[in-house]
């Protein structure tokens, strides 16, 4: 090899003035033992995505909940009728069975619900709902508890305990308690809601943050970021963050399946979603009155769907879970 | 001739306090204590500009510790560390960051020295882009110029991510993003232990063409003495956090005066010295938990005499340039 | 030069391990990886054989197929291992567990694999001892007794009541030699028993295993990648690389008169006295992937004296007393 040194003086260490040392025969220009390895070609995320679907669940699990987001996100044109719209509603439709045919024309193939919703549209409008409310208060809280556990992390010291301190007691509260206080004080809205589940699962993610990142931290690159002068904020967002989101991501999935739930816990009770804009829980709650006089599928049918969501979700996780943790990896 | 590098009276402990059941019952009456490691204790090192010195001792004996401290990784307990004749605790702002960045610290483990999800363009330029110490335009070409100096292909390696390389070709990244701040000590901690031998070869190889066209100076830590043999000009022994002898290589390996260096010497196998029977230093390693009063090495030590078990020897130079702890020494 | 009182090279003893082109291959997702791909070896009673070679060149499957542990993926595809004339490939799981532990034994790179954590040492020894023979518990703790003293453990009665976690990492590997000595086997395979700990302890053992085996006429395989450990331990010297054992001899030839480039290429990147400061010899390049060996000498993109002909695969042919050599153009240089 010849004279590599930048011709302008940039060369690191031009200014010395000096040769660079022979690169030994052959050896860069050798592809490296794993780049010549089919499996971990440079393609991370085909690698990735095989792994995943190597579980036929999890697979499945994964095609339907691209299926229902789409469905979620495209809900006005794959639905006959517009819940929300009160004036479109006919109370004579009300309580329908599956199958039945609505009085504009079409036909209410799960049925209605007592004020005249057809129920399809209504679950595909409430699962808008409930995964909105689920992936917004999951991304908030996701921020809120990185940065949080971030600092928890790299700080330790004063600040640090007091965080983990926070941690500690919001943990030890039942979720549901405090997120029913909150809304109980907030009101109704889908903004509260999602204040009161950020308020009440930001500890998870400051919890998973702060353990990967105490793990990272101990890591050799760190020390090597420390001896480079670089910042420490430089060396929590930009070295330790990425390394702690796999985890982060793991438990993401199975928060926002947590968030779900909660919502339509809360709103089963009646204090989240107003009866006006009905989410998977409030539908539910609003079929149940009806539960013993057989009318089941007012209440069933949004209860499969939520089901189905949630069971998809933790599915999904899981098997993040699985591809993503090195230790589990043969 | 002013030292490049030099420590006065370096300690460093570290306190393992006991954890809440442990302090309970501490309270209730149980002999539960802090535990103190004395890691490093009162070292004195100076290092000249272009020397290359080696550290050895065994497992435990608070060799990194020192390492991390004189790469200001590590904040001593006492003692402190000049750079070019300051003290570093006084410097602040820019000096300080510059005194930082002239000594570098390169890692037993080439695997988690690399941040794994920085792809090596990143992990190489991070530091000169962020200090300014090349302009933006010139830093693609300034990377380039590294990596081709640790004898890796500019264009084949940049745009990939540490795990899709090989132990050697990871060491050597991490020795370029070493070189990017423009270091004049390198403190290698075991920096090839990791290595398969061949490779080994090629990295120390290396260090010593980058000794030479930079004029670098190394504190090479090792457990090796082969190793530290082929390559430093002097050999600093510590047992149990103190050193026991300074001196340069080639007086060392034609006899060593301190007990604990002649055992160390004794022991190594080398290639040189085949079907030797193997005589072991005699007794058990002590805990730095817990260090033998006097000479730490009283109790594996043949010549250990009354003296000893009580009064620490002070490190006294033997010879030019040659110094050793031991009671031997002022007969 | 001291020659070793065991058998020496070559003279018509009884063999106690035969291996003869033995394929190991792990069957893996990403291909079938060769870890074994055609290994001889033989060793005689009370010799010490060191194998030596880089990392993942197949040095402990080779260890796990002569005592029958290899686990899926892995699986001996090929090839027999003969131990005392007896054909282990023939002998059943049964017959297997009986000989391990008690005619062969290994000792493994981390000690605790073969110890138990949660037992005390005592109860691990007398169980190893008990698995094999009749005996009662005070015998069987008398034998232990007597092997910690062997391996020159200090205070050996406090030792035994000890659990394997009380102890520093030089005494376990010393507790796990002590074990594999217990029985008075006729061959030792040992996996880098000493890589993980410093050289005054590593001294330590070593001087206890070359005892050992001097004075039972013990056989033992030792695996390892430093050079200089096996030159100073064993009689005879395999050098392994990709899978194969690319040359064989005494401990002396091979190490001063190498005459396969890679073991010259090995020993010249050992640091020693009379080069100070002087360049090492590198290899240059990387070892290969046991997954897509390079056709022929698997050595060639490696190797400053390969030409057209290594691309064709070099047989093992003997060369010189006990020597035996896999390479088209070896340094005869060293011959002479
Ligand atoms: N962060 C720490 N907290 C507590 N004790 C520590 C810490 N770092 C090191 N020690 C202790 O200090 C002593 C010296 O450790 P050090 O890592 O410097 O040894 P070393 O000579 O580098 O050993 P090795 O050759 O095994 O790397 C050891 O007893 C170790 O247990
Ligand atoms: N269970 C397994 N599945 C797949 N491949 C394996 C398995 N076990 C070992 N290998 C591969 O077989 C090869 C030989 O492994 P082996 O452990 O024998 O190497 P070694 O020579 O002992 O190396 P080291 O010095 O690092 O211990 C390696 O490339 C390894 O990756
Ligand atoms: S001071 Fe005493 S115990 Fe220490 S090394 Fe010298 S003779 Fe041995
Ligand atoms: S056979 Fe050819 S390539 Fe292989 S070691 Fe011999 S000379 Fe080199
Ligand atoms: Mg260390
Ligand atoms: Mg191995």
């Amino acid at each position: 090899m010849t004279d590599v040194s930048a011709p302008n003086g940039v060369g690191p260490l031009a200014h010395k003035g000096v040769r660079p040392p022979a690169t030994d025969a052959g050896f860069p220009h050798e592809p490296s033992r794993e780049g010549a390895d089919p499996v971990l070609a440079d393609n991370r995320f085909r690698v990735f995505l095989a792994e995943f679907l190597e579980s036929r669940v999890a697979a499945a699990a994964l095609a339907m909940l691209i299926l229902l987001v789409a469905v979620a996100l495209v809900a006005p044109w794959v639905t006959p009728q517009n819940p929300y719209d009160l004036g479109s509603l006919d109370i004579l439709d009300s309580r329908q069975p599956p199958g039945a045919k609505a009085s504009t024309g079409f036909t209410m193939i799960l049925g209605s619900d007592g004020v005249g919703r057809d129920l399809y549209s209504a679950i595909v409008y409430g699962l808008r709902i409930s995964l909105f409310v689920g992936v917004m208060s999951g991304v908030l809280a996701m921020l809120i508890g990185m940065c949080a556990g971030l600092l928890a992390a790299y700080t330790g010291g004063r600040t640090g305990a007091l965080i983990l301190r926070g941690v500690d007691l919001q943990l030890s509260f039942p979720a549901i308690l405090v997120a029913l206080m909150l809304v109980a004080l907030l009101g109704k809205g889908v903004e509260k809601i999602v204040l009161a589940l950020v308020a009440v699962q930001w500890a998870y993610y400051a919890r998973t943050v702060r353990a990967s990142a105490l793990i990272e931290k101990g890591k050799d690159y760190v020390e090597a970021a420390r001896g480079l002068a670089l910042s420490p904020a430089r060396i929590m967002l930009r070295h330790i963050l990425p390394n702690c989101l796999p985890p982060l991501i793991v438990v993401g999935t199975v928060e926002i399946a947590h968030a779900i739930a909660l919502e339509a816990t809360l709103s089963f009770l009646g204090v989240g979603m107003p009866p006006t804009e009905p989410s998977l829980g409030v539908l539910i709650a609003n079929g149940f009155e009806y539960m013993l006089s057989g009318r089941y599928w007012i209440s069933f049918f949004p209860g499969i769907a939520l089901l189905v969501t949630i069971v998809c979700i933790n599915l999904v996780g899981d098997q993040l879970r699985e591809v993503l943790n090195p230790r589990l990896r043969r | 001739m002013t030292a490049l590098v030099e420590v006065r009276g370096l300690t460093k402990r570290f306190v393992k306090r006991p954890d809440l059941a442990g302090r309970i019952a501490g309270r209730l009456g149980a002999d539960i204590r802090a535990e103190t490691v004395h890691a490093v204790d009162g070292v004195d090192l100076a290092i000249a500009k272009g020397e290359v010195v080696g550290l050895v001792g065994e497992s435990g004996c608070g060799k990194s510790t020192l390492g991390r401290m004189i790469a200001g990784l590590l904040e001593p307990t006492e003692g402190e560390v000049f750079f070019k004749g300051r003290s570093r605790v006084r410097l602040s702002g820019a000096e300080a960051r510059e005194a930082r960045l002239a000594v570098q610290m390169l890692f037993q483990d080439p695997y988690a020295s690399l941040n794994p999800r920085a792809r090596v363009e990143t992990i190489v330029g991070e530091a000169p882009r962020v200090h300014g110490l090349v302009p933006r335009a010139k830093l693609a070409a300034y990377i380039d110029d590294l990596l081709a100096r640790v004898g890796l292909s500019p264009d084949e390696v940049k745009r990939r991510y540490p795990h899709q390389f090989s132990g050697g070709q990871r060491s050597r990244i991490g020795i370029a993003r070493a070189l990017a701040v423009r270091p004049e000590v390198l403190v290698c901690d075991e920096a090839i232990a990791a290595l398969d031998v061949s490779i080994q070869a090629q990295i120390l190889n290396l260090f010593m063409d980058l000794r030479a066209s930079l004029n670098l100076t190394y504190l090479f830590i090792s457990h090796d003495l082969g190793v530290v043999e082929h390559i430093c000009d002097r050999v600093v022994i510590m047992y149990l956090g103190r050193v026991v002898e300074m001196v340069p290589t080639s007086e060392l390996f034609a006899g060593p005066n301190h007990p604990y260096a002649q055992a160390l010497l004794a022991e190594v196998p080398r290639l040189d010295a085949r079907k030797r029977v193997f005589e072991p230093i005699k007794g058990e390693i002590p805990s730095p938990l817990d260090p033998p009063h006097g000479c730490h090495f009283h109790p594996r030590c043949p010549h250990a005499m009354p003296r000893c078990r009580t009064e620490a020897p002070r490190l006294k130079a033997i010879a030019p340039g040659r110094l050793s702890a031991c009671h031997l020494n002022d007969a | 030069m001291t020659h070793p009182v065991t058998t020496q090279v070559g003279a018509p003893s009884p063999k106690m391990l035969e291996v003869k082109n033995l394929k190991t291959h792990a069957f893996t997702k990403r291909g079938i990886v060769k870890a074994v791909d055609g290994v001889d070896l033989q060793i005689s009673s009370g010799e010490v054989l060191g194998l030596v070679g880089e990392s993942g060149c197949g040095k402990t499957m080779t260890g796990f197929s002569i005592i029958g542990l290899v686990d899926p993926p892995g699986r001996i595809v090929a090839g027999a291992v003969r131990f005392k004339g007896e054909d282990l490939g023939s002998a059943g799981a049964e017959r297997m567990r009986s000989l391990r532990g008690d005619r062969i034994a290994m000792i493994f790179q981390d000690p605790m694999m073969a110890l138990n954590p949660v037992l005390r040492v005592d109860t691990q020894m007398v169980e190893a001892v008990q698995a094999h023979r009749a005996v009662d518990r005070a015998t069987a703790l008398a034998l232990a007794h007597e092997a910690l003293v062997q391996v020159g453990m200090p205070a050996p009665e406090r030792r035994l009541r000890a659990y394997p976690h009380e102890l520093s990492g030089g005494m376990r590997q010393r507790i796990v030699i002590a074990i594999a000595f217990l029985n008075k086997p006729d061959l030792i395979i040992a996996d880098e028993p000493t890589t993980s700990l410093d050289v005054t302890i590593q001294a330590q053992i070593l001087h206890e295993v070359q005892g050992l085996c001097r004075k039972t006429g013990t056989a033992m395989i030792w695996i390892t990648h430093d050079l200089a450990v096996v030159a100073a331990l064993a009689d005879r010297i395999a050098v392994m690389y990709a899978g194969r054992i690319v040359e064989t001899g005494r401990a002396e030839d091979v190490v001063e008169r190498p005459l396969h480039p890679y073991t010259r290429g090995l020993i010249g990147s050992v640091p020693s006295h009379n080069r100070r400061g002087a360049s090492l010899t590198q290899i240059p390049g990387l070892p290969p992937s046991l997954i897509e060996l390079p056709a022929g000498c698997a050595f060639h993109p490696r190797c400053g004296r390969a030409t057209a002909l290594c691309r064709e695969e070099p047989e093992e042919r003997a060369v010189g007393a006990g020597r035996h050599l896999r390479c088209f153009h070896p340094l005869v240089e060293a011959l002479s």
